[in-house]
């Protein structure tokens, strides 16, 4: 169902009076063709071993580990990264990846929580509750090693945010050289008339600070501590 | 007084920041290590290739869109409630006021989180939803610490840069704070204060870096994690928009972080760029059930067709602040208003007039650090100079005595008889107040000048006679082929 929108006529017939339009300007497309694009021309000779270089160099900046690891091998790494971080608590987006991916039995082992929406609050404080957040992302941003999270009501925003550590896997196929790559993404689906998840999120490392004395914090409303792990064949 | 900050007339302000040490020494260290930043994630880049290209392109998005606002806002809001969100136009600060909080009553709402922005500052949003019965929470470390002391901002990126770690702790203490001044100890405590808050409050507020039209999605560019907090567990969400805060589509989004981030902290990204898009189907738990969004006027469109169209571009990225040499001396507060440094003043006076702002042009030196740093090239100092030549036309109440001077010199420049009398008179009027070949406490408007430092006195020789002297000498030079030039 459509919202209410208030009080628009008068508004814009304001603004069109000051910038000399006609009504009919305010119903056309404007045309227009970019004339710098310099956003295209960067990172383009990069193979994917670059990009993966790039990023891993990027998370040290961000105070946050890059593991990397082979599909075989890749539940024996995350049962390992979570033991690490001190497993706990852990919650995890509903992601059919996760099963794909064949880490069903380290989600038991470490007794995972699976975010539900249907729980109402309650899924909230499971996330909340936890140490360990889990999450799949949908892309991957080489330049600033920025994970990009398509979040909706199963790969929930929550589990990224909430718990201390959040620990994205990163499929190597979902890495691209920046945030030009993302948002094109999304562009062509808004062009196709497509719906986008109501929350995109980009995320680069664990949430931070400096507005004490331009003190850098690392850690403040979200988490913590932030590691990637990059499965090199998937 | 929506905007306002303090209530001293600018010069006052001036006085008193100078000679608060702590705050310049905090100020001028901010700026080196924010300008230090920026220069390593722009020009410094090689990665990024020109940054000089960069710019354009941020330019001609910028322009394009405040050339094309009607339609690009009819567009955003077309499309935010498609998917269910409500829009409210608003001219006046009043009218976004009043929305907001029918909007609140109707929830019956009381506990209320905020994200930082400068636009709710500036139509006081706080103070109006306090009056009404609401605990207002805001919920960025800066704006926190700010609010717990009941003090103001001085920055629009890092607000409480004029504050020490000593204060900040003895602010928190207010709140039941033990620990140390330590800024991770302190960090800590706000993280633990507010986590609760954010999980229980019935709405969450934020302002808007960019609205993206072809979508109806609205960006947050964000580093600590609590605009994620406000904007997903509250289940009303207000996101109020200065009307200028929008792209045509996502590929324009991505110019416009990229070089808001770069330029803001010098970071490739922000720790969060989170695009929010009102959620037609409402099944998620931690996302807003109802969503508005409040786009403001509050006096933006008088830039509108005017040569200050341009001051509608800015991305408030702060550039243009951590190069001023002006604002490294005097800091926020001295402005008056919640726009400080050179985008303050010229922003200021189109927003608030020239009555209370018109004086905030003169605070700069004109040496267009800020044009050059700004990452989409609004020609701050060319607009800095045309505000001057406005306010003295008569575009507020300038000083009577400039009026009046301005008027004499006017007529004695343009007689030559004057002029040269004038030129005469000079050195033997301020005889009586010249002490060693300098005036160091001059009357009326030499005043300002010379509390700073010493005005040479005025020559006993002037250029003209100086002038003609020294032709008479070339001439004869020449005539004995000495060549020697002027």
């Amino acid at each position: 169902m459509n919202g209410t929108i208030e009080n628009r006529d008068s508004f814009l017939r304001n603004i069109a009076s000051k910038l000399n339009h006609t009504s009919a300007d305010a119903s056309q497309p404007p045309a227009w063709e970019h004339k710098y694009m310099p956003q295209e021309k960067v990172y383009q000779k990069y193979s994917t071993e670059q990009l993966v270089d790039m990023m891993k160099k990027a998370c040290d900046p961000i105070h946050t580990k890059a593991y990397e690891t082979t599909s075989d091998k890749l539940a024996e790494q995350l049962d390992k990264i979570i033991a690490d971080y001190g497993a706990g608590k852990v919650v995890a987006t509903k992601d059919e990846r996760f099963s794909k991916f064949g880490l069903q039995n380290v989600l038991s082992k470490y007794d995972v929580y699976t975010w539900n929406y249907s729980e109402g609050h309650r899924t909230i404080d499971r996330a909340a509750e936890a140490n360990i957040g889990l999450s799949i992302c949908d892309v991957m941003l080489a330049e600033s090693a920025t994970a990009g999270l398509f979040n909706d009501k199963d790969k929930a925003r929550s589990v990224s945010l909430l718990p201390e550590t959040s620990i994205v896997i990163v499929p190597k196929s979902l890495i691209v050289p920046r945030l030009t790559q993302a948002m094109q993404m999304v562009e062509e689906r808004v062009q196709k008339g497509e719906e986008i998840a109501s929350y995109i999120n980009f995320i680069s490392g664990p949430s931070n600070s400096a507005d004490i004395e331009m003190r850098l914090v690392v850690g403040v409303h979200g988490p913590i501590k932030v590691a990637y792990l990059i499965v090199s064949d998937l | 007084m929506p905007m306002q900050v303090g209530n001293r007339p600018f010069f006052e302000g001036v006085d008193e920041a100078i000679h608060d040490t702590f705050m310049v020494n905090a100020v001028s260290s901010a700026q080196d290590g924010l300008r230090g930043r920026k220069l390593s994630a722009t020009v410094g880049d090689d990665a990024l290739g020109d940054w000089e290209e960069w710019r354009s392109a941020g330019e001609e998005i910028r322009a394009h869109t405040i050339n094309h606002l009607d339609y690009y806002l009819k567009q955003l809001s077309d499309n935010f409630s498609a998917r269910g969100g409500h829009v409210f136009f608003a001219e006046t600060a009043e009218q976004a006021q009043e929305y907001i909080k029918k909007v609140v009553k109707q929830k019956n709402a009381k506990h209320i989180v905020k994200a930082k922005s400068m636009v709710t500052e500036e139509i006081s949003l706080n103070e109006a939803l306090t009056d009404i019965g609401c605990e207002v929470l805001e919920t960025d470390l800066a704006e926190f610490i700010l609010q717990v002391d009941h003090d103001s901002p001085s920055h629009i990126v890092v607000p409480s840069v004029h504050k020490n770690r000593q204060q900040i702790r003895d602010a928190f203490k207010k709140l039941g704070y033990e620990g140390t001044d330590d800024p991770k100890e302190l960090a800590g405590f706000a993280r633990r204060t507010l986590r609760d808050k954010f999980l229980k409050a019935d709405v969450g507020i934020t302002g808007c870096n960019f609205a993206v039209a072809d979508s109806g999605s609205i960006c947050l560019v964000t580093n600590e994690g609590n605009a994620n907090m406000v904007t997903a567990f509250p289940e009303t969400q207000i996101t109020v928009m200065g009307m200028e805060r929008l792209v045509p589509t996502w590929k324009d989004l991505d110019v416009a972080v990229s070089l808001l981030c770069r330029s803001s902290v010098g970071q490739r990204l922000t720790t969060y760029v989170t695009d929010i898009t009102p959620e037609a189907n409402q099944e998620a738990v931690d996302s807003p059930k109802d969503y508005h969004l409040v786009i403001v006027d509050a006096g933006r469109s008088n830039a509108l067709g005017t040569e200050f169209q341009s001051a509608l571009h800015c991305i408030r990225c702060a550039a243009c602040i951590n190069v001023c040499p002006v604002y490294r001396h005097i800091g926020g507060h001295a402005y008056g208003s919640i726009y400080p440094g050179p985008i303050g003043a010229v922003l200021s006076p189109i927003l608030g007039g020239y009555e209370q702002y018109g004086k905030l042009p003169y605070a700069s030196s004109l040496c267009a650090a800020c044009s050059e740093a700004c990452p989409v090239k609004i020609p701050l100092h060319k607009l800095l100079i045309r505000h001057r030549e406005k306010y003295v036309e008569g575009g507020g109440h300038p000083p009577v005595m400039e009026k009046v001077a301005m008027k004499g010199f006017s007529i004695g420049a343009s007689s030559p008889l004057l002029f040269r009398a004038g030129a005469k008179m000079a050195p033997i009027m301020l005889k009586p107040i010249v002490h060693d070949g300098s005036i160091q406490k001059g009357p009326g408007p030499m005043k300002p000048w010379t509390h700073g430092r010493d005005l040479p006195a005025p020559s006993q020789e002037n250029f003209r006679d100086w002038f003609k002297q020294h032709k008479g000498q070339k001439t004869a030079n020449l005539d004995k082929g000495t060549g020697e030039s002027l």
